[in-house]
């Protein structure tokens, strides 16, 4: 019988492993909360817009085009756009089916969406990653965005933040993040990244020749050094954005030099007037669903990632992973996975030739993926820039004098005390932005206070949500609809 | 100046704009269709439209689904990510405040 391959998320790696798993003969249903594929990377316009260019603002689209009109178009393939996993429901104990999984499918965060379950042979999981932020003084004015943001919406639909306009975090993505916003018509004032160049030139430098087959990204990039150059937009390595003030929205940004550990030079602060500044230290994996599914994570420098082995296969029988939750490496590394990932949970043959440049592929991309991590990492002096009235929970705005006094109540200071008695983490965004802050602040003054009575319970790990998505109480009580031969028809 | 939507009639992506309309609080704001309601919003340059606990601003922050800032009520349906979900011509928005509404800080 054919195999049903689920696929959650059509980005660079979900479209990969639904291109794959078709090839290997599987029925697949590729599911995104978004009306159209290509994830973050490849946001299209939507339709209503009619734009006749809409390449224009990507890079890579020709491929990108041909893979979606392919996997889309095939017989095989079942589209869901809007469609959102709130559960992943494990099987027995014993059962080596993969879990099912929930979806609601409508308008996002509509009332009246459609409850559907699914039942694959085998899952792979593509959410993809969402900017870290770390706070400073200031981030929760509006007119501060992530980096991200920035992109989707001048990407996505079109919409520019802000005239004048500083950029601020590490990471390549700042890069692209810069071209969009100037081919939209903003003045970039200029591109922050908080490494010293020393650390950045270290971690590209060493052993180049692994560079060589990620000439694809290394050209891009390039490109988009070019643009900043021709547009005279600053790239400064060693200064971030520490903090930002204004009366109810950003009106300047300081920015300031550092040291190799991200701790403020004193005196070099500078203030620059700007009307929205976009930050991104990083990114943070989704890893609710993973999570859901009971998959193993791989703690590193940089936070969690989904464990797989060689074939891409998680803890879990039957789910897969690709993409940004196994490491954060970008498009290419992306598909690659996605390839590999789509192909095996489809039951192609593990041993078949083609697989073979593939896997040398992903494992270049993990090379790469490492290297991107030693170039641009998250200094430890970044607390520094905190003073006690500092946000750091958005949602419920408990502040960095808050947290640190519960972190060091001698009874209270568990992690999970802390959570309860200063809410941080416990807003809609269900910990998703503060989540590895707080973590990584409590952890720090855990280390500075010996003697910390154990905890009684293990602290919750900050992905774990059992509600992965936000349903309503009103679509909870209908029951769901088993699509099965129906899936074709949207 | 404030956010705003690049002009079809200068987009590198020649875009051909069906306009909308919907009502934010009771008042008309214009858009474009394909649009999410935050992309209206900011387009008519509105930075900010939610309260927060404390009473302070919200808007879009991470414009892609995660942070929960940018919540709205949409056609009577509270907790809406204005960043996800596209503006339907008519719809009728209004902007929430947790400020002082007894929840717990």
């Amino acid at each position: 019988m054919t195999r049903h391959v689920v696929i959650v998320g059509a980005g660079p790696a979900g479209l990969a492993a639904a291109a794959s798993a078709l090839r290997a003969g599987a029925r697949v249903t590729l599911l995104d909360t978004a009306e159209r594929p290509g994830g973050q990377y490849h946001r299209m316009l939507p339709d209503a817009y009619r734009a006749e260019r809409n390449g224009r603002l990507h890079h890579g689209w020709a491929r990108f085009d041909r893979l979606r009109r392919h996997v889309l178009g095939h017989p095989r393939c079942a589209w869901w756009p809007e469609s959102a996993v709130w559960s992943l429901e494990r099987s027995d104990p014993g059962d080596p089916a993969p879990p099912l999984v929930h979806v609601l499918r409508g308008p996002a965060d509509g009332a009246g969406r459609d409850r559907l379950v699914l039942r694959p042979d085998a899952l792979v999981l593509a959410p993809g990653a969402h900017d870290r932020v770390l706070p400073f003084p200031g981030w929760d004015l509006p007119g501060v965005y992530t980096a991200g943001a920035a992109q989707a919406l001048a990407k996505g639909e079109r919409v520019v933040v802000g005239d004048r306009v500083v950029i601020g975090g590490a990471g390549p993505f700042l890069l692209p993040v810069a071209a969009s916003l100037i081919e939209a018509g903003s003045a970039v004032l200029a591109v922050l990244e908080a490494n010293p160049a020393r650390t950045v030139a270290r971690g590209w430098g060493r052993r180049p020749w692994e560079l060589a087959p990620q000439a694809g990204k290394a050209g891009e990039l390039a490109e988009y050094a070019a643009l900043l150059a021709r547009h005279r937009v600053p790239y400064r390595t060693g200064r971030a954005v520490v903090e930002a003030r204004g009366d109810g929205r950003v009106e300047e940004v300081v920015t300031a030099r550092l040291r190799a550990d991200w701790s403020v030079l004193p005196g070099t602060e500078r203030v620059v007037a700007v009307d929205a500044a976009c930050v991104s230290h990083g990114f943070s994996p989704q890893l609710e669903l993973p999570a859901a599914a009971g998959c193993a994570l791989r703690d590193t420098a940089s936070g969690p990632f989904t464990e797989v082995d060689g074939d891409q296969l998680t803890s879990v029988p039957g789910v897969y992973a690709a993409g940004e939750i196994t490491g954060i490496a970008g498009a290419p590394a992306a598909r690659a996975e996605g390839l590999l990932a789509g192909w095996l949970a489809a039951g192609g043959a593990p041993a078949a030739p083609e697989l073979r440049p593939l896997r040398r592929a992903r494992d270049r991309a993990r090379a790469f993926a490492g290297r991107l991590a030693a170039a641009h990492p998250i200094g430890a002096g970044w607390p520094g820039w905190l003073r006690a009235d500092t946000v750091v929970c958005r949602c419920e705005e408990t502040d960095f004098g808050t947290l640190c006094r519960a972190a060091d109540d001698r009874a209270g200071g568990a992690a999970r005390a802390v959570k309860l008695g200063t809410r941080a983490g416990l807003g809609p965004c269900q910990a998703r932005i503060c989540g590895p802050t707080v973590a990584e602040l409590l952890r720090r003054r855990a280390a500075g206070a010996p003697g910390r009575p154990a905890e009684g319970l293990a602290p919750a790990t900050p992905h774990h949500r059992p509600i992965a998505q936000p349903i309503r109480l009103g679509e909870l009580a209908r029951p769901p609809r088993d699509p099965h031969e129906k899936e074709n028809t949207p | 100046m404030s956010p705003r939507i690049v002009p079809a009639s200068s987009d590198a992506a020649r875009r051909r704009d069906t306009p909308l309309q919907i009502t934010v609080d009771g008042a008309a704001v214009a858009g474009v269709e394909g649009q999410t309601v935050a992309g209206v919003l900011l387009a008519a340059g509105r930075r900010s439209w939610r309260a927060g606990p404390s009473g302070a601003p919200r808007g879009v922050f991470c414009g892609i689904g995660a942070c929960f800032d940018c919540l709205v009520t949409v056609n009577g349906e509270r907790d809406v990510r204005a960043c996800r979900r596209r503006a339907v011509d008519g719809d009728a928005v209004s902007t929430q405040s947790r400020a002082g509404t007894g929840e717990p800080r």
